[in-house]
């Protein structure tokens, strides 16, 4: 049996938000930015691989995914300050306090697009 | 022809189209006064025997609980529910791995929530898929059943750390497995600090007084606020 992967869905979904704020006329998207969080729960790879097939036959195919991965990022309320996680365990790297306060990490978000303006061309 | 490459600027969630869909959900149970959890598992983790439990358990406290139950291919769990007598309904997911807000709203249709209190659904048996997808619940609960491992937050961070309660189940073979309970509880903690931890045994019944009396609170507190938001 195949091993269901929702990095398909998300690829899917991530190919119809593309078509969706695609400027009309446009044809051929050449890049695809991403902004990934370490705790979104996608596996980068899978998203990858996932990716060339939820493209196929779409302006998007042939494109390149670029995917920027974001350590999670904790408020420390003792240090006042936002502090990146070391690890899997919530505490603050510098004081040692425990903080659940999440501040980046949860990212699965669509950044940016390239792709090749016919109109620009012609006009 | 020469084309000019452009760049564009979205800055958008991947799933906002499943968030839209959830937060007109969540709205929609909020306005019937309709409480709803999400429960989410590794495969086996007693989701199912809770709920049933659960179920049993609310209708005594004389409160009005309905369910929507996962599978990825068998409807071996809404059968087993729907000899409580309370309203379940299957949502067969063909292969995928995880509930969508979508399915959530398409298998609500034709009941009318105003006869519920409680809305439990039971999502597909997996750690990693479920988390990303908001269904319009109210509370995510995780469940790690004591045959599991202790480190199982430490290994799906991103689902427990997404979840509003934990429950500890099959409490009665913590003793046979050799669990230990302070490290489950520990590891918990460290991955989301804070939450609320209940222990349970759907087989003997322990915790699960705990455990209802909290949901039959739960709604209470809820609807009462937006009765007074209300007017
Ligand atoms: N001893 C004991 N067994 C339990 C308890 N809860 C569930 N079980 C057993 O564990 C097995 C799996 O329970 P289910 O409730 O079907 O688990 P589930 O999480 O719904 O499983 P999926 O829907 O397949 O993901 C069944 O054989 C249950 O009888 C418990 O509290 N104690
Ligand atoms: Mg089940
Ligand atoms: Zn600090």
């Amino acid at each position: 049996m195949e091993r269901p992967v929702h990095e398909l869905s998300i690829a899917h979904s991530l190919v119809s938000l593309v078509q969706q704020q695609l400027p009309e006329g446009v044809t051929r998207v050449t890049a695809v930015d991403m902004r990934l969080g370490a705790l979104a729960g996608v596996v980068r790879g899978a998203l990858e691989f996932c990716y060339g097939i939820a493209t196929e036959g779409t302006p998007l195919q042939g494109s390149t995914l670029r995917i920027v991965e974001l350590p999670v990022v904790i408020h420390c309320p003792e240090c006042r300050a936002d502090r990146p996680l070391e690890g899997l365990a919530f505490r603050c790297p510098v004081c040692g306090r425990v903080s659940g306060d999440i501040r980046q990490g949860r990212e699965l978000d669509l950044a940016s697009i390239e792709y090749d303006d016919p109109e620009a061309a012609s006009a | 022809m020469t084309t000019i490459p452009r760049v564009l600027e979205i800055r958008q969630k991947v799933l906002s189209k499943n968030d839209e869909l959830a937060r007109g959900l969540r709205d929609r149970l909020h306005a019937h006064g309709v409480f709803t959890l999400n429960f989410v598992s590794s495969p086996g983790t007693g989701k199912t025997r809770l709920l049933e439990e659960t179920l049993g358990r609310l209708v005594a406290r004389g409160l009005r609980p309905a369910a929507l139950v996962g599978d990825l291919a068998t409807d071996n769990d809404a059968q087993r529910l729907m000899r409580s007598g309370v309203p379940v309904r299957q949502i067969t997911t063909a292969g995928r791995c995880h509930l969508e807000a979508e399915m959530i709203a398409s298998h609500l249709e034709g009941w009318d929530l105003g006869r519920f209190d409680v809305l439990i659904i039971e999502n597909v048996g997996n750690l990693v898929c479920p988390s990303s997808y908001d269904l319009g619940e109210d509370l995510r609960v995780v469940m790690l059943s004591v045959t599991e491992g202790e480190d199982k937050p430490l290994k799906y961070p991103s689902l427990f750390n997404s979840a509003d309660l934990a429950i500890i189940t099959k409490l009665d073979l913590a003793e046979a497995c050799e669990t230990d309970l302070a490290a489950m509880r520990e590891n918990l903690q460290a991955i989301r600090p804070g939450i609320r931890v209940f222990e349970t045994s759907a087989k003997t019944g322990a915790g699960m007084g705990e455990w209802v009396s909290f949901l039959g609170e739960q709604h209470r507190i809820r609807h009462a606020a937006r009765e007074a938001t209300a007017e």
